[in-house]
């Protein structure tokens, strides 16, 4: 304690004390945050899938999708988006969203729980027919070809995705994000439902075999180690500009400068 | 220069071996100067980095023999990364920077560090012999009649300019056409695209029915001609004009196109060259309909004609007229009407 | 003195019989006791020639296993996620380079790594020399020399960029190509006899492979060679400080110290470089892909050399306009052709222009302190804040990405910037330099401020100034003042008008701007009285209530009310309290 009491009156500890409530109130309310569809479930046992999707979505949904799901000003219609849809936008944690905007977030941990996206996922399918969530077997990629789904990644997805899989800029501020940490079903559903900026690619023009190429092509990179040394977020020529300016420069110059200096 | 500028003179010092020592510098002696140990340290601080580096090398010769070119290791730090290359650069860049900082090191503590003054001399030569070079070109200048026989003159300074023309007329066919081929221009606003050809996906080249295509949809094309093409000319040089996207958008969302019924119910097909500098183009955002260029920003409204929004494109993007042939294939309806790609003089 | 070992005889012996043939000794006497000054920022250029060193050896290791040919083939190396994809030879051939053959890929990252070094220690040691004023009269040769090799390195670099085929590298030659089609007249022709017809072609690898390994190669190492004699004939600059003049070179004598310690810098840099290049990924080309013509990856960047490029073509407005049915792409033909244009040309003339400018025909071998040479600085520092601009520019898409922000919010900021932010830097630096100046006088004149506070007899505190040593005396006073050019008379006396009255006018105006604010050292005697106060004893010797209002200032000073009569001074009062203060 000798450490803290010889600091309190530093400037720096309001600081540190205003950082350590911050965290805390976030703590305490993502804990709560959380709770509160674990309560919902144990409610909801002796209804429906269907029933139970349609009361969480009137909950939690319709604020912006509408009672309907017909769309409103701040949301999109989710008539025909099918349940691959709600599975995807659900369990990566984008929807529900804080605030409408372009850009959804993915958040982890998903703000609800499987069977609760599930019986969301089967409410919105049962309102007019839309891409299923795919099966294991769809997102089963073992005996893709990852050098195929290369040129098809290359072709489809790194001109907004980046070659690597690290994310690229969107017009105003939107992006497409970072692949690096997602899931093959996630893959899947994103390019056969379209979230957000992205566009469709239906499997009548990139069929599922294409797709688990392209899912093991983006395995590959996420498993892919960095022969040459630090990857430096394998963003290309950028950061390799600021660590050459910064490191390899600090390095010759600290080198020139010791060379400058006198002996004692 | 002031008076102040050189506040201490040397005239009293005595010149030695061209030049003298600065008196008026301080010099205070480093400790290797005045203790025989700390010299003798320095001395094995120096040695040590020479072994060091002769040892290093040797590791590196190790490294290279004894580890496999595809072994990777988990550094931390670092990730995961190729061992060999790894211990290949650590141990000759150590083992390189130690003979370095050892010549460093050996300057500076036991060579001497009393700097020392040179005189400088004045650039221009003196004056015998400027005069010396000018009687030189007099001489010449007489004795070659070069101001005398002015047609002499002329004529060589003529065959001078006109000589180095056949150098220059000899790229001409760093272009090997063919005679009688399209000029420059005329090659640039044609591709592969024409009435009936069919659009298939580019990467695995199967046709595309306008039922495959969902709203929100895109898909990168080519004409189904491309391989059987590329196959003959040996070059990309087709795919670099008629890729294409092709869009999907409710038919109530198209404010505007190039050409009347170019869509197909919606289905819309423009080049993916952009009109800036050439960069492929697929970033599209099913949302807004725009077409962002991921090399320089330019972005374009693909349902608004596919005019420029944003960036430094001038020029909309080229839209393909499409429709269906009998199988309900996609097909394009014509070649683009404009030049696709970037501008170029001739364009108009 | 020494005994002669065996090795030295031998030596001896070769140096006598390379003597008696070329006459080598002269060589060697007047050189090996030549003196060069210390000075940490006198070794960017080293470090340029040494990346050079570097680039050249690696780069031939390189042109051993590389096959510069757009041919294509079917991959069948060992890198698995590209296995039977079809590409050109020269990828292929750098996929080899990289996986299957040993050390290859540190040799690749090495060139690399050293080409973006070579490139940004001749920029750095650009910008060294031209705030310190060393390009003046003797040296403007060699600073013309310096810009052909910063252009030569651009082209060496872009060209190197290009070689490997691979996504990144072709979306580039891809650009080059646009840029090379919006030249008017000539552009469209030029694209297509270099690309040999369309993009991309079959033959433009293996022509840019000849530039890339033969014509720049070749024409850098004659410039670096004219650039060093030039160097060694003209001998380095110094900066001023004690006992150096304009007319003499203080420093250590080539043999031994400074070839030890420069010898060492080389093996520095290229230790330094190898470790990067076995520790650090540069331009991973398989993750990349091999080039097509239809596909791209967001965030296509050039190497930092092209940056400020990239950006300019990024931030520049879409115009464009046709004239009599040609087109003329001024959105690309201005920010890649004619803004490099000027920019090169107006640092090639700087030289020329300052010297035309000051009518100074004196040679200069000491240094200017930036300070020194207030509009120099601050054009230096303008021209500095515009590429930046331009080089944020050439990243916005990343920074958007990194950062969380609009790429078309930083784009509108540029525009902007790139006209407000330059000339606010040039007006912020020159005042700078210009109170750094008045600084400096200030320290001549008085002494620098100890931070010794001195509480007087009466309650007036002051702080005592101290006189600066003998070194910073040499470096401030190391200055050269130079007056600015007096307006030339309209007429002359008889009433006739002078000739080129308007540009000897507009001469001596920017002759003013140049010199007029400048602070003048004092003289001699100005300095010895200031000095003389700034001692210890100044503070005895100062007025106690030299002011008008004496009474507020002492208050101020926390001190004893003072009225007519009492002692005036410090020395006034000792000498009436008996000698105790």
């Amino acid at each position: 304690m000798k450490f803290l009491a010889a600091r309190r009156r530093s400037p720096l500890a309001a600081v540190a004390m205003l950082l350590i409530a911050l965290i805390g109130i976030g703590a305490g309310y993502a804990v709560i945050a959380n709770a509160r569809p674990a309560e919902a479930a144990a409610v909801a046992s002796s209804e429906t899938q269907v029933e139970q999707g349609k009361r969480l979505y009137l909950e939690g949904c319709s604020s912006c999708h509408g009672m309907q799901s017909q769309g409103t000003s701040q949301g999109p219609t989710l008539v025909g988006v099918g349940a691959a849809s709600v599975d995807f936008q659900v369990s990566s944690g984008r929807m529900p969203m804080a605030m409408p905007g372009a850009q959804a977030v993915a958040r982890d941990p998903a703000q609800y729980t499987d069977e609760q996206i599930a019986a969301m996922a089967a409410y919105v399918a049962s309102l007019a027919p839309g891409p299923a969530i795919p099966t294991e077997e769809d997102v089963n990629f073992e005996n893709a070809d990852a050098a195929q789904g290369g040129v098809l990644f290359r072709t489809n997805c790194s001109q907004c995705h980046q070659a690597a899989g690290q994310g690229g800029a969107l017009t105003q501020g939107k992006y497409a994000p970072s692949l690096m940490q997602v899931e093959p079903k996630e893959i899947y559903e994103a390019m056969i439902t379209g979230p957000q900026s992205m566009p469709v690619f239906s499997n009548a023009t990139i069929p599922t075999k294409d797709k688990q190429a392209i899912i093991k092509y983006i395995d590959t990179l996420q498993t892919l180690p960095d022969p040459g040394g630090l990857a430096l977020g394998r963003l290309g020529p950028v950061p390799e500009t600021v660590f050459l300016w910064t490191a390899v420069f600090a390095a010759l110059i600290g080198v020139a400068i010791w060379i400058g200096i006198k002996a004692r | 220069m002031s008076d102040h500028s050189s506040p201490e003179s040397h005239e009293n010092v005595p010149a030695k071996l061209g030049y003298s020592p600065v008196a008026d510098i301080e010099h205070k002696p480093r400790l290797t100067d005045t203790d025989p140990k700390a010299a003798r340290r320095a001395e094995r601080q120096v040695a040590t980095m020479f072994v060091l580096s002769i040892l290093l090398v040797i590791a590196f010769v190790v490294a290279y023999i004894g580890i496999d070119k595809s072994t990777i290791v988990y550094i931390p730090l670092f990730g995961e990364v190729g061992a060999l290359n790894f211990a290949l650069g650590l141990c000759m860049g150590l083992g390189v920077f130690l003979i370095g900082a050892g010549a460093i090191q050996w300057a500076k503590k036991l060579m001497p560090d009393t700097e020392v003054v040179a005189q400088r001399h004045e650039m221009a030569s003196p004056e015998a012999a400027t005069e010396e070079a000018e009687a030189n070109y007099q001489r010449g200048k007489t004795e070659s009649g070069f101001a005398q026989y002015k047609i002499i003159r002329r004529t060589l300074i003529g065959a001078l300019a006109l000589f180095p023309i056949p150098l220059v007329i000899m790229l001409r066919d760093l272009w090997s056409t063919p005679a009688g081929s399209p000029s420059p221009d005329a090659i640039l606003s044609k591709t592969l695209w024409k009435k009936g050809e069919r659009i298939v996906v580019d990467g695995t080249y199967v046709p595309v029915k306008a039922e495959d295509l969902p709203v929100g949809g895109l898909i990168s094309a080519v004409p189904a001609d491309l391989l059987e093409v590329e196959e003959a000319e040996g070059n990309l040089n087709a795919r670099g004009k008629a890729a294409i996207i092709v869009i999907r958008m409710d038919p109530s969302d198209i404010r505007s196109q190039q050409g009347d019924g170019w869509d197909y119910q919606g289905i819309l097909a423009f080049s993916k060259i952009c009109t800036h500098v050439g960069c492929p183009i697929a970033l599209y955002e099913q949302r807004t309909h725009h077409l962002l260029c991921p090399c320089h920003q330019s972005t374009f409204d693909l349902a608004d004609s596919g005019n420029v929004v944003f960036g430094p494109a001038a020029r909309r993007m080229p839209q393909l007229p499409i429709g269906v042939d009998a199988e309900g294939y996609l097909v394009a309806m014509s070649d683009f009407a404009e030049p696709i790609g970037p501008s170029f003089w001739e364009r108009g | 003195m020494t005994a002669t070992s065996p090795v030295e005889q031998v030596g001896g012996g070769v140096a006598t019989y390379v003597d008696q043939r070329v006459g080598s000794n002269k060589f060697l006497a007047r050189n090996l006791g030549k003196v060069f000054p210390d000075h940490w920022s006198f070794m960017l250029g080293e470090i340029a020639l040494y990346s050079f060193i570097v680039v050249l050896l690696t780069g031939t290791f390189l042109t051993l296993f590389f096959k510069p040919s757009m041919v294509e083939v079917l991959y069948d190396g060992s890198y698995v996620p590209l296995k039977g994809i079809k590409m050109s030879q020269a990828y292929a051939s750098t996929l080899d380079i990289s996986f299957d053959v040993r050390g290859g890929l540190l040799l690749r990252q090495m060139h690399h790594w050293a080409a973006l070094i070579f490139i940004a220690a001749m920029s750095v040691h650009m910008f060294r020399v031209f705030f310190t004023g060393a390009f003046r009269k003797p040296r403007e040769f060699n600073w013309i020399i310096g810009v052909v090799l910063v252009t030569l390195g651009l082209g060496a670099g872009f060209s190197g960029y290009s070689l490997p085929d691979d996504l990144l590298s072709g979306t580039g030659l891809q650009i080059a190509r646009g840029i090379m089609q919006s030249i008017p007249v000539i552009g469209t022709w030029m694209a297509f006899l270099l690309f040999d017809g369309e993009f991309p072609g079959t033959e433009f690898i293996s022509r840019l492979y000849a530039v890339h390994i033969l014509l720049i190669p070749g024409l850098i190492l004659a410039m670096v060679t004219i650039h060093l004699m030039l160097v060694w004939t003209q001998k380095h600059t110094q900066f001023p400080g004690p006992g150096r003049t304009n007319d003499n070179v203080v420093g250590y004598p080539l043999l031994p110290v400074y070839m030890a310690k420069a010898g060492g810098f080389f093996f520095v840099v290229f230790g330094v470089i190898a470790l990067i290049g076995g520790l650090v990924t540069i331009n991973p080309i398989w993750i990349f892909g091999p080039f097509m013509p239809d596909q791209v990856s967001a965030g296509s960047q050039p190497d930092w050399y092209i940056g400020w490029l990239d950006g300019a073509l990024r931030t520049m407005p879409n115009w464009e306009s046709t004239l009599f049915g040609f087109t003329i792409s001024w959105n690309i033909f201005v920010p890649a052709v004619i803004i490099p244009g000027i920019i090169f040309t107006a640092l090639a003339l700087y030289p020329f222009l300052e010297a035309w400018v000051t009518g100074d025909k004196k040679e200069h071998h000491l240094l200017d302190r930036p300070r020194n040479a207030p509009t120099r600085t601050g054009i230096g520092v303008m021209a500095l804040s515009f590429y930046l601009l331009l080089w944020i520019g050439g990243g916005n898409d990343i920074i958007a990405l990194t950062f969380g922000m609009s790429i078309n919010s930083i784009t509108w900021f540029l525009r902007i910037a790139l006209f407000v932010v330059p000339p606010i830097m040039f007006v912020v630096t020159r005042r700078i330099c210009l109170g750094l100046q008045r600084r400096d006088r200030d320290k001549l004149l008085h002494g620098y401020e100890s931070g010794r506070i001195l509480r007087l007899p009466h309650g007036e505190f002051i702080e005592v100034h101290q006189p600066i040593n003998a070194k910073e005396l040499a470096v401030i006073t190391g200055k050269t003042d130079i007056a600015p050019l007096a307006l030339p008379p309209a007429t002359d006396a008889d009433g006739v008008r002078n000739k080129h009255f308007h540009v000897k006018k507009l001469r001596a105006k920017l002759s003013g701007f140049f010199y007029s604010e400048n602070v003048a050292l004092p003289t001699a005697a100005e300095i010895e009285e200031g000095q003389h106060h700034a001692a210890h004893d100044a503070a005895i010797e100062a007025p106690l209530h030299a002011y008008e209002d004496a009474d507020q200032i002492n208050r101020a000073h926390g001190g004893v009310l003072h009225h007519p009569g009492m002692p005036e001074t410090n020395a006034e009062q000792l000498a009436n309290d008996g000698g105790h203060l």
